[in-house]
């Protein structure tokens, strides 16, 4: 039976360092199962956050060989055992233990964007009409599973550290999905340029490349936040428009 | 936040990537450096722009120069005389304009001549970052503008490749008549599936179902916007051969083949 070095990173807030493990692989294994087996039989004290194992649940996210991935959904096939595989955690999330980060800041964030507000009902039994059309757009957005594999890969938190000014590509797609709702009509413009400085996002496109879900995050949403920014900030035609024909965002 | 509490933030270049992540951006670097060097070398020239009823497209439209077809005449009095002249220098800013402000250049060049970062997971060169929420790079947000001027030039490109169609008067087809037409093409691809385009023609509503036009019109645009990448080097490829193909014909250097 084949057999794979896993090198993975073992420690806490205080340090830590690679380790390695040396485990059997059969045939469609995925890095998860290797962990999995490593943990039952070599280091039961290994941290892991996983659920589903479906790519579905988006908590066993990690750095493998040093690119942000969902551990379940990445094959052993994919990758080269000639040289040990490198498991680590998150980079940009303070880690708890071993491949165990925390996410609390996400969820706090979250909270601080402007929730949904939908127009006053269209019927009278108090309920809304909306074409497909307007929600399909949306409804991409809706696929993210919160593996926050974006924002780990997102060089503005992740080499900037500029957690306390942008929200990253996870909440720009979350912003994106209320702004564009058929049915929303709050304002969320004036965040976005200010306190989540969407500005900071210079389009690298890295989150698009991580996403297991494959949301085109910088095209459909991040880059169309952006440009409604500008219709409202930094466009002096549309600012004249405006003038003229009314805030018309439809 | 305190973040990073697995491990320290990583140098430049630092990564634990196994693939040839540098092969992209480095890519870019030559393809790009290479693009400005001839670009700004044959605008420069000032001559050998046209042949028979080929213009090339890093001159056009050609306000000034050549008295016969220039559309406003003559190198101008008020020209500097220490300035090199060339018809060029009065129109190549604006498509410039247009690709350095481009959505995917941005993202491009970002990593490819800053470093920022050299490709994704890989360390950076610098800590600090303002991206481009203030001066100089919150002037990105002038692309629409640019983009109106490109959607102009695209209708001049496009009566450049008709023109091209009509030797002395008579129909006719030269393979430079095709080079001129396949620039058009390319341009019209990477032109209309402009992000901005997007936004500017349906993408800023809400209920596009509501706007049949401007809900076609964004499918359109989106669709091309797909493969903006691919549109965005082709027609950066494309439109500097064209330039070089009028060039080597007027020479005397390439025959311009005649296929009716």
């Amino acid at each position: 039976m084949a057999k794979a070095t896993f090198r993975i990173w073992r420690g806490d807030a205080k340090g830590g360092r690679f380790e390695d493990y040396t485990t059997e692989v059969v045939p469609g294994m995925v890095v998860l199962d290797a962990i999995h087996e490593i943990q039952a039989t070599q280091a039961n004290d290994l941290a892991v956050r996983w659920n589903c194992k479906a790519g579905k649940c988006g908590s066993c996210s990690a750095e493998i060989n040093g690119l942000p991935r969902l551990m379940c959904m990445t094959r052993l096939s994919q990758l080269s055992l000639d040289k040990p595989v490198t498991v680590e955690p998150m980079r940009s999330f303070p880690l708890i233990k071993d491949l165990a980060t925390d996410l609390s800041w996400n969820f706090r964030l979250k909270g601080s964007i402007k929730p949904f507000k939908p127009r006053p009902p269209d019927a009278p039994d108090g309920t809304w009409r909306m074409d497909q059309a307007d929600v399909d757009r949306v409804q991409e957005f809706r696929k993210c599973i919160e593996c926050f594999l974006c924002q780990d890969v997102c060089h503005v938190l992740r080499d900037h550290q500029l957690f306390d000014e942008f929200i990253g590509p996870r909440f720009l797609v979350h912003a994106a999905s209320l702004e564009m709702h058929p049915l929303d009509i709050e304002d969320r413009r004036e965040e976005l340029r200010k306190a989540q400085g969407i500005g900071y996002c210079n389009i690298t496109k890295c989150c698009t490349k991580v996403c297991p879900e494959e949301i085109k995050i910088t095209d459909n949403a991040i880059i169309p936040l952006k440009e409604r920014v500008v219709d409202q900030f930094y466009d002096p035609l549309a600012r004249l428009l405006r003038v003229f024909r009314g805030n018309r965002s439809g | 936040m305190d973040a990073l509490g697995a491990t320290q933030r990583r140098g430049f270049g630092q990564t634990l990537r196994r693939d040839l992540w540098w092969v992209q951006p480095v890519v870019v670097f030559l393809g790009l450096s290479a693009f400005v060097v001839y670009a700004t070398w044959a605008a420069l020239q000032g001559d050998h722009y046209r042949f028979g009823p080929y213009l090339s497209p890093f001159y056009s439209p050609e306000l000034f120069g050549d008295p016969l077809h220039a559309w406003l005449g003559a190198k101008p009095s008020w020209y500097p005389g220490w300035l090199i002249f060339s018809p060029a220098i009065f129109i190549l800013w604006a498509p410039g304009g247009f690709r350095l402000t481009c959505y995917y250049y941005r993202g491009a060049y970002y990593k490819a001549f800053w470093a920022d970062p050299p490709s994704c997971s890989v360390g950076e060169p610098r800590q600090r970052y303002r991206g481009e929420r203030s001066f100089p790079l919150i002037l990105q947000n002038v692309h629409r503008y640019f983009l109106y001027l490109a959607l102009v030039f695209l209708v001049i490109l496009a009566h450049d490749a008709w023109d091209a169609m009509w030797f002395d008067g008579k129909f006719g087809i030269g393979v430079g008549t095709l080079v001129l037409t396949t620039n058009v093409i390319l341009l019209g691809g990477y032109t209309l599936g402009c992000h901005s385009l997007r936004h500017l023609v349906g993408g800023f509503m809400d209920r596009l179902s509501r706007s049949p036009v401007r809900r076609q019109a964004y499918a359109c645009v989106s669709c091309l916007n797909a493969a903006h990448m691919k549109w965005a080097w082709m027609s950066l490829f494309w439109v500097a051969f064209s330039d070089l193909y009028v060039r080597l014909c007027a020479m005397g250097v390439w025959k311009d083949w005649r296929i009716l």
